[in-house]
């Protein structure tokens, strides 16, 4: 069989799994964070359900823990409030766990993580990014693998989601100033979610051949006569949850490429697999909670056609050997492992910048240049297609917006999307939330490219230096956390450059996403009358995909063509 | 008011982080390891490989077999180029990009290298052999790049070219599920079997 044809199959099985697996997920995520307001049938059963509030009794006992009112829902400030705060104290105890990390056990004899590295590092995980200024082997002990950087892993996915729902929560109620509980859903995504489904991914890791033990390594002698290290760790249970959670941070400096993270293709392809599934549901999800699951195919509709697209072109350009020294190969296989092949590393490739993960199985850095230049679109797409855990559905929805605002434009109506009138108010918000992320990367980038400590870090020259450095400040900004990984970026001006751009592409969207559902929820709903717009016919779908397109592609147009596209052309 | 409401919602945080830190951060890994530790050690562990008592490697993960001055032994298949010399703390590729003048000096003075030591044409050195891998600890070789080594390694060895390819072939590697990534050759499992069958010295 030729590659190609295997690439495909391999994709038509990838597709498949998804196809099985989004209904019954998606389905689970609306019972999960459906709440007593929202339930109205009057069976005993229901009428009992929401006596209890629908708590599991695992989590009565966190909630008495954490000290929080379960039942009580929150106003969006507060809501926006405890998401902050749980974020804030999650950034202070990674740092100071990495600092203080040669004093607790299980470090392996590793030193304190500087303090610009720890900064950097604790920002990144604690925002779903997953940049990694450091190599993992060599600086972090297990001990804050585990209970550090793993438990981000986990809570920056639960946040992700429970703002998503909020969201979608200001568009399913009406005339209320409540939100949910940002304790109650943080504490169900991860004890109904992503804690489940990460034990079984973790087992079928383990047999599949990704390490599991507490061992400092294992010294081998090789065949030669050297000696050569053999690391250990509690890699697949990490592993399970960096992948599911979007998250992306390797365990080893090389990420998913590295035999002890992806032993083998199957488990490669597992490992996409599970970086999608949870944003692949999430529409399905929306469609549940607002009550019109014609919705939640619209949303999914745009985000497969913009996937299937990106990933027909990054792996036609990828099977090329582009690039001088490509060409002079015969292949692209530079920084590409044989067991993957070029097919199954442009599918990663692709999966892991569409979505907010940033694992990589293969090196960016010397992708072809067309395929390089592919995996930055992804993530200036904004990373909605299908996106990160939450963070892809809110970023789809406030651009579906725009979409709607944009017809109505045309039309010269006010604008609706599902009953909620878009006003001036509505309007700032969702616009202000699409120029956050550009405006992050283009200034970050426009600042390192005009001093001498932005640029002395790059390792190629040229375009390519140039595209180093606009990869880094495109995937912080957009909490990525793939790299050109040529840019040394362990430097104490990209380690606080870079978590700036993390921080603020996080938590400002978030503070809009926050406010826009807690103006939406007041709202009441407009009928639909034969002049509204429908929203879940492929005319819409068409429409949200130029608006998605056309946003990137003015805002990124020129910085895109001083780097990868005039490398690709010179 | 407000300054209040936020103390009260840091206070919950800090709470919900040192749980989360208990169950998320030592719970559960330490579950997985103990199931991992029970079910399946040897996977677990790294997939080590002992021969008489001694841990020679994993087969999963790729090394170097050159000698002290780091020139190939021609009795052994070689593994690809690798960014870190296959050096086990140190994981991760070149990264050098596509147009890289360096990556062209490496691919054209590696494919000179290959060729003359395998006593083949430049024209028939696959990619794999001049390019690193992503993580410098590819454990494998593509099926071209083994077959222009088979020669080289019976000639050493003294052993008939079939015997070699035999080995290839069982050392060799499909897709898996018959679609999934590509075909490889583990160098390891290839060079082990030879030392099994030739002996270790050549």
């Amino acid at each position: 069989m030729s590659a190609a044809a295997a690439g495909w199959l391999q994709v038509g099985l990838l597709v498949l799994a998804l196809a099985l697996v989004h209904r019954p997920l998606g389905d689970w995520m609306a019972r999960v964070f459906r709440t007593p307001a929202t339930v109205s049938d009057t069976s005993p059963r229901a009428r009992s359900w929401r006596r209890d509030g629908g708590h599991w009794r695992v989590e009565r006992l966190v909630y008495r823990a954490v000290g929080v009112d379960a039942d009580g829902e929150q106003r969006w400030p507060t809501y926006l409030r405890s998401v902050l705060a749980f974020s804030l104290v999650s950034v202070l105890f990674l740092y100071l766990l990495q600092r203080v990390q040669q004093w607790l056990p299980l470090d392996d004899g590793m030193p304190a993580v500087g303090q610009g590295s720890a900064w950097n590092t604790a920002v990144s995980f604690v925002t779903n990014t997953n940049w990694q200024g450091y190599a993992g082997e060599s600086t972090m002990g297990h001990l804050v693998q585990m209970a550090g950087l793993a438990v981000q892993n986990f809570l920056s996915a639960a946040v992700g989601l429970a703002v998503a729902i909020a969201l979608v929560r200001g568009f399913a109620r009406t005339r209320t100033d409540r939100l949910g509980n940002a304790w109650v859903d943080i504490t169900r995504a991860v004890t109904r979610i992503l804690l489940p489904l990460s034990v079984l991914a973790a087992v079928v890791l383990v047999l599949g051949g990704v390490v599991q033990n507490l061992s400092a390594g294992t010294d081998a002698t090789t065949l030669s006569g050297a000696t050569q290290f053999l690391p250990g760790g509690p890699v697949a249970s990490q592993e399970a949850i960096k992948e599911l959670g979007t998250n992306g941070g390797g365990f080893f400096n090389a990420n998913s490429a590295h035999p002890f993270e992806g032993p083998s293709a199957w488990i490669s392809l597992f490992e996409v697999f599970l970086l999608l599934v949870i944003p692949f549901s999430l529409p399905r999800t929306f469609g549940r909670l607002v009550g019109d699951k014609r919705q939640g195919f619209a949303i999914l509709g745009v985000m497969v056609s913009l996937a299937a697209v990106s990933l027909a072109l990054t792996s036609w350009a990828q099977a090329r050997a582009g690039g001088a020294a490509l060409q002079l190969a015969g292949a692209a296989t530079e920084g590409q492992e044989v067991r993957f092949g070029g097919p199954l590393s442009a599918l990663f490739g692709t999966a892991t910048t569409l979505t907010s993960t940033g694992a990589v199985n293969a090196q960016h850095d010397s992708f072809t240049p067309s395929g390089g230049l592919l995996t930055m679109a992804n993530m200036m797409l904004g990373e909605v297609a299908p996106g990160g855990v939450g963070s892809g559905l809110y970023g789809m929805l406030v651009l579906a917006v725009i979409a709607v605002f944009v017809a109505g434009l045309m039309v010269g109506r006010t604008p609706e999307y599902l009953g909620k009138k878009l006003g001036r108010r509505e309007m700032t918000l969702a616009s202000l939330y699409v120029l956050t992320t550009p405006a992050i990367v283009l200034v970050g980038t426009a600042v390192a490219m005009s001093v001498d400590a932005g640029r002395s870090s790059m390792l190629n020259s040229g375009p390519h230096g140039l595209s180093e450095v606009l990869y880094a400040f495109t995937s912080a900004g957009n909490n990525n956390g793939s790299a050109f990984a040529g840019l040394s970026a362990n430097t104490p001006f990209y380690d606080v450059a870079l978590g700036l751009a993390m921080a603020f592409g996080r938590f400002v969207p978030i503070v809009l996403v926050v406010a826009l559902a807690g103006r939406l929820a007041a709202q009441g709903r407009t009928p639909v009358t034969a002049g509204t717009l429908p929203t879940h016919r492929p005319l819409f779908v068409g429409l949200l995909t130029a608006v998605v397109l056309v946003v990137v592609g003015l805002t990124y147009f020129p910085v895109l063509s001083l780097g990868p596209l005039a490398e690709g052309l010179s | 008011m407000s300054t209040l409401r936020s103390g009260r919602q840091l206070v919950a945080a800090v709470r919900a982080l040192l749980l989360a830190t208990v169950v998320l951060g030592l719970v559960y890994p330490l579950l997985v390891t103990g199931f991992a530790q029970l079910v399946a050690p040897g996977r677990a562990d790294g997939s080590l490989v002992s021969r008489d008592g001694e841990v020679v490697g994993s087969s999963l993960v790729g090394q170097a077999f050159v000698d002290a001055a780091g020139d190939p032994l021609p009795q052994y298949f070689q593994s690809r180029p690798s960014a870190s010399d296959y050096d086990g703390a140190a994981s991760g590729g070149s990264n050098l990009g596509p147009n890289s003048p360096e990556l062209v000096d490496l691919v054209t003075t590696r494919r000179a290298e290959v060729a003359s030591f395998n006593g083949v044409a430049p024209s028939e050195v696959p990619a794999d052999a001049v390019t690193a891998s992503a993580s410098g600890l590819d454990p494998g070789i593509s099926p071209a790049y083994a077959a222009i080594q088979v020669a080289r390694v019976a000639a050493d060895r003294g052993v008939p070219a079939a015997e070699v390819a035999a080995l290839v072939a069982t050392a060799t590697h499909g897709r898996d599920l018959g679609v999934i990534g590509g075909p490889y050759v583990n160098v390891l499992e290839l060079n082990l079997a030879l030392d099994r069958e030739f002996g270790a010295e050549g």
